[in-house]
């Protein structure tokens, strides 16, 4: 059993698995039993200003995009931040981090975008315990119209006057949560940064309508006949995700600041996926929604077999593979596979052949008997056979050999060269004349 | 005290008057337990309730209240053998429809394969994945359209053909996993959802003037005559029996299409317009093919075998020895199963669908013992490995490599000896080891045959002569579906026979042949 114990910006907790600021965390009954489920820590659900709390529509808050057998995919919701009294949160996060020393304790909050709001906010909860503060620069819906939520996160300059104020009235270790709402995750990542954040952690929910009702002419979720964006989570958003925390993983100027992976963590092996771009720990939100709080159990035996099998420690795997996350333009294009068909393992579905004959090269046979058969003068290893063939392994890319001759191009495969060189790139960097 | 052997258990510890439901040993857990306290219950419960009742009390009333007349023991050929909610149970839907849930999880294990398999081991090359594909995307009306436009039966094939000999056995996920799509049953799902609302999907074209008569309403004679309706054409529809549908009607078991669905289906076709139907109206007795000739522009067969073999076995003649098609239709007919008199002991002749149905059903009306004997080995049996399995399953035994050689008995049949085959370069030979089997009834069903075919036809074999898309020897005379030379005997090889014969008809009348 591998050592999973996890010291995030000295916050520890014995695994790296937390749950997201939403309703897993939105009160105590809940985070006790999350806890006694073996979750490391919790982000409790974003709190507000002092005074009467939000409230929350009344009708559905949730869209959902379906797989097969209705496995969910993707969830979009448009709940607002906690609609529970300030007093009621604080009172419960203080008992239950008095019970659960050992586990995390985030607090994630959201205050209007001006200085007596944050000061007071930070005050209030001084006294619980907690390990952190969490600010919500991400909620796409509803408290953007207030300028909270990504409406400050889409601002780089306010992200980094919010995170000052926040380091200024409090002790607390501040992660700073962001929207994927950008163009590039960079300029919020580097604010933060700039303005002392101790972490940053992403992605809050991807702005989504998830479907239209053809009967009624409404976005999903439907209230009284209309529908507002939502926002989008679940294993849909991982790809998104992986690729934002990895950007910051990598970036010189932001490749020191920590980060908390969050979107679309529903295995271990998601959440390995992301500790290896970079990610310190992880948070997860729509996967306990979905299976319940017990899913963490596999999480923990996944990741920590995993671990054992690769002779690994946590800090082992955590940023393992940014190193590998570079720019097109750095990939080496002499690099020549070509797609391999099993013919002991292909079914004769044929998916390979349309897929190729149809919308890429050409490059499979179909021949007497449903044999499909790759033909190398064509194939330009696009792998699309690959993703579309319903047998896991029935076709490889098969590396061509340096100095082998490729039938496509009729050139003999060569050593790494990469497009800043290449003869055909305007601006390529020219050997010595 | 009594011990009852029922397939995987032993129960009745007391044989009182209502005692031996109340009374289980489970074989799984080997207890013996009261009606309310047993654990493994309902399906014991079941069990006891089909079997036990029926034969522990014999006259009078059981503990659930049936009245039984008889019971699986009751020696000859007697009704009511078993409770009416068994009778009810054992001749519902042998395969329920698919909800719409499970309709969709089974859609998406479509691969969508290109020139995909299934679509070429279908008879009526009915476009599967695309069919299976609108299911999926929540417009089962538009699969039906796809399938309907191909096999205008495609209702009653979704239930009775042989899937796992056609187009499940050539599905890919077969090969793969050796579980295919179930394409039968998503086809059922997609028919019935149109046929639900009463839609007939498709309009004739203009009328064209041309008349056409077809012999026949089984499924060749159908599918022929909505499509020469479908192409404008004015069709008559003559049938010998009572009502149309041939053996859809008459023969197929009754667990694969309750409800009356064979003359729903009719209903629902002849819904197009155009047909004229006359039942009643025989070829050979009534009609003349030269009269059709006269009368119309072109003529039809799809007349089916209705004569059958004989077994050329010493005292065939004796009482309760019938042809199996013959109680079959009997069967399907009777509206109460529990008025058909079925033997204790039943013995059917013959290694096809007919005697598997046969058969199977002889259980389901109560006969204590079926055996299935066939002359050749058992993977010569015509009837699937499916069907064979589905016969062992319900209490049929199977024996093969054996022979009738004797029906005995006294006046009505007691026993038949049968001998065992030998399978000998020049044929199939008798050994002299015999064995006997005890039977109050036996049921032939060594095949059906020609009968009544116009002597102008020329034949092969002993069917109907035909060349390119059901052309017979005789201008203007199509024929199609079981009575006509090289197909197999199979509903949906009859529907894309009576298709392609009207297509051929429709541009040989239009000229563009
Ligand atoms: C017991 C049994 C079970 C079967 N089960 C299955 C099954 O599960 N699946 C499957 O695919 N196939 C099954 N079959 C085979 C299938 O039923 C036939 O292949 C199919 O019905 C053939 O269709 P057809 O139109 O050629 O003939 P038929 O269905 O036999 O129809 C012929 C019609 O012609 C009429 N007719 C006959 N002679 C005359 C005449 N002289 N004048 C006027 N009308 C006449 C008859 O009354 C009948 O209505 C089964 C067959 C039997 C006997
Ligand atoms: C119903 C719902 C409410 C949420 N509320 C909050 C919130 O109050 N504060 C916050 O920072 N994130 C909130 N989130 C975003 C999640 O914390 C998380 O960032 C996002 O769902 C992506 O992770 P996942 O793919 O594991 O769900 C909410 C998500 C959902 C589904
Ligand atoms: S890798 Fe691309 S080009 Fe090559 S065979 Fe597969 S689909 Fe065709
Ligand atoms: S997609 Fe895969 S299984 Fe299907 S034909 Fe191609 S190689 Fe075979
Ligand atoms: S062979 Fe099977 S998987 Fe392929 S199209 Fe047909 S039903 Fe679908």
């Amino acid at each position: 059993m591998a050592d999973l114990r996890s010291d995030f910006i000295g916050i520890k907790s014995p695994n790296p698995f937390w749950l997201a600021s939403a309703p897993p965390t939105d009160k105590e009954y809940n985070v006790r039993r999350a806890f006694e489920a073996g979750w490391g820590g919790v982000v409790w659900k974003t709190l507000g200003a002092e005074g009467p709390p939000i409230v929350n529509v009344n009708g559905p808050r949730y869209g959902a995009v379906w797989g097969a057998d209705r496995r969910l995919l993707g969830l979009n919701n448009i709940e607002l931040i906690t609609d529970r009294p300030l007093e009621v949160n604080l009172r419960e996060i203080k008992q239950v981090k008095r019970d659960w020393p050992d586990r995390a304790m985030i607090i994630s909050l959201m205050v209007p975008c001006d200085e007596e709001s944050w000061k007071d906010i930070l005050a209030r909860i001084e006294d619980t315990g907690a390990d952190g503060v969490e600010l919500n620069f991400g909620c796409p819906h509803g408290m953007v119209e207030r300028g909270m939520g990504s409406a400050v996160g889409q601002v780089p300059e306010y992200i980094e006057m919010v995170t000052r104020w926040v380091k200024q009235y409090s002790r607390m270790p501040c992660i700073v949560k962001l929207t994927p709402n950008v163009t590039s995750i960079l300029p919020p990542a580097m604010a933060a940064h700039r303005g002392g954040a101790d972490a940053v952690s992403l992605i809050n929910t991807v702005k989504s309508i998830t479907n239209v009702d053809l009967d009624h002419f409404s976005p999903f979720p439907m209230i009284d006949g209309k529908g507002s964006h939502g926002g989008y989570c679940g294993p849909a958003v991982k790809p998104i995700a992986l690729n934002m925390v990895a950007e910051i993983a990598r970036n010189p100027e932001t490749r020191n600041l920590p980060i908390s992976g969050i979107g679309g963590v529903t295995t271990w092996r998601d959440a390995a996926e992301f500790l290896a771009l970079g990610a310190g720990n992880v948070q997860v939100c729509t996967a306990a929604m979905t299976y319940g709080f017990k899913i963490v159990q596999e999480m923990i035996s996944g990741l920590s077999q995993y671990l054992d099998e690769k002779d690994m420690a946590l800090s082992g795997l955590i940023g393992r593979a940014v190193p590998n996350f570079v720019e097109w333009q750095d990939l080496n294009l002499n690099y020549v596979t070509k797609a391999r068909i099993n013919p002991d393992a292909c079914i004769g579905c044929g998916r390979c052949y349309a897929a190729c004959e149809d919308t890429s090269h050409q490059a499979i046979a179909m021949k007497p008997g449903r044999v499909f058969e790759v033909i190398d003068a064509e194939c330009v290893a696009c792998n699309l056979c690959v993703n579309v063939c319903p047998v896991e392994d029935c076709i490889t890319m098969e590396e061509l050999p340096q100095g082998a001759l490729d039938p496509r191009t009729g050139r003999r495969v060569a050593g790494y060269g990469n497009w800043t060189e290449h003869p055909n790139n305007p601006a390529a960097v020219k050997a010595a004349e | 005290m009594v011990r009852l052997l029922i397939r995987d258990g032993v129960w009745g510890e007391k044989r009182q008057l209502h005692g031996v439901q109340e009374w289980g040993k489970c074989p799984k857990t080997g207890q013996v337990r009261t009606k309310r306290g047993h654990s493994c219950l309902p399906k014991i419960y079941r069990l006891i309730k089909k079997i036990a009742c029926g034969s522990l009390h014999g006259k009078g009333h059981c503990h659930w209240g049936c009245t039984l007349s008889n019971s699986p023991l009751t020696p000859g050929v007697v009704p009511g053998r078993l409770p009416a909610a068994v009778y009810r149970d054992n001749f519902a839907d042998k395969e329920p429809a698919l909800d719409r849930h499970e309709a969709h999880v089974a859609a998406d294990r479509c691969y969508f394969c290109h020139d995909a398999p299934c679509i070429t081991a279908c008879p009526t090359s009915i476009d599967i994945p695309l069919f299976i594909r609108q299911i999926a995307t929540g417009t089962p009306e538009a699969a039906a359209r796809t399938i309907f436009q191909q096999n205008i039966l495609g209702g009653m094939c979704a239930r009775v053909c042989p899937t796992e000999q056609l187009c499940e056995e050539a599905c890919v996920r077969e090969a793969a996993e050796g579980k295919p799509v179930e394409i039968g049953r998503l086809q059922r799902f997609a028919t019935d959802s149109l046929m639900a609302q009463g839609v007939h999907p498709f309009t004739r074209s203009a009328p064209t003037g041309k008349r056409v008569a077809v012999v026949g309403a089984g499924p060749a004679g159908l599918s022929a005559a909505h499509r020469l309706a479908l192409h404008g054409h004015e069709v008559t529809l003559y049938d010998a029996r009572p009502k149309a549908g041939g053996l859809n009607e008459y023969g197929i078991a009754a667990y694969k299409t309750p409800d009356d669905f064979a003359q729903a289906e009719v209903t629902w076709l002849l819904s197009i317009g155009g047909i004229r139907v006359e039942t009643g109206r025989a070829l050979g007795r009534d009609l003349s093919l030269d009269d059709l000739r006269s009368s119309f522009d072109a003529v039809f067969l799809g007349i089916g075998l209705s004569g059958v073999n004989a077994l050329r076995a010493q005292g065939e003649g004796r009482s309760n020895v019938r042809d199996a098609v013959e109680f079959i239709a009997e069967l399907r007919q009777a509206f109460d199963k529990s008025s058909l008199p079925i033997g204790r002991d039943v013995v059917v002749i013959g290694g096809g669908m007919t005697a598997v149905d046969a058969a199977v059903q002889s259980k389901l009306l109560g006969a204590e013992t079926v055996t299935i004997v066939y002359r050749r080995t058992q993977d010569q049996m015509s009837a699937s490995g499916y069907e064979q399995h589905h016969a062992t399953s319900k209490g049929v035994r199977i024996i093969t490599g054996a022979a009738p050689v004797q029906v005995l008995g006294n006046g009505a049949v007691e026993a038949v000896e049968f001998a065992y085959t030998a399978e000998e370069p020049d044929g199939l030979h008798l050994t002299p080891e015999t064995f006997m089997l005890k039977a109050d009834q036996v049921f032939k069903a060594i095949g059906q045959t020609l009968q009544g075919a116009p002597e102008a036809l020329k034949l092969v074999g002993r069917k109907i002569a035909v060349t390119g898309a059901g052309r017979t020897s005789v201008p203007g005379v199509w024929a199609g579906g079981d009575c006509a030379a090289g197909g197999n005997d199979l509903t949906v090889t009859a529907v894309a026979e009576g298709r392609d014969a009207a297509e051929d008809i429709h541009a040989t009348l239009m000229g563009t042949a």
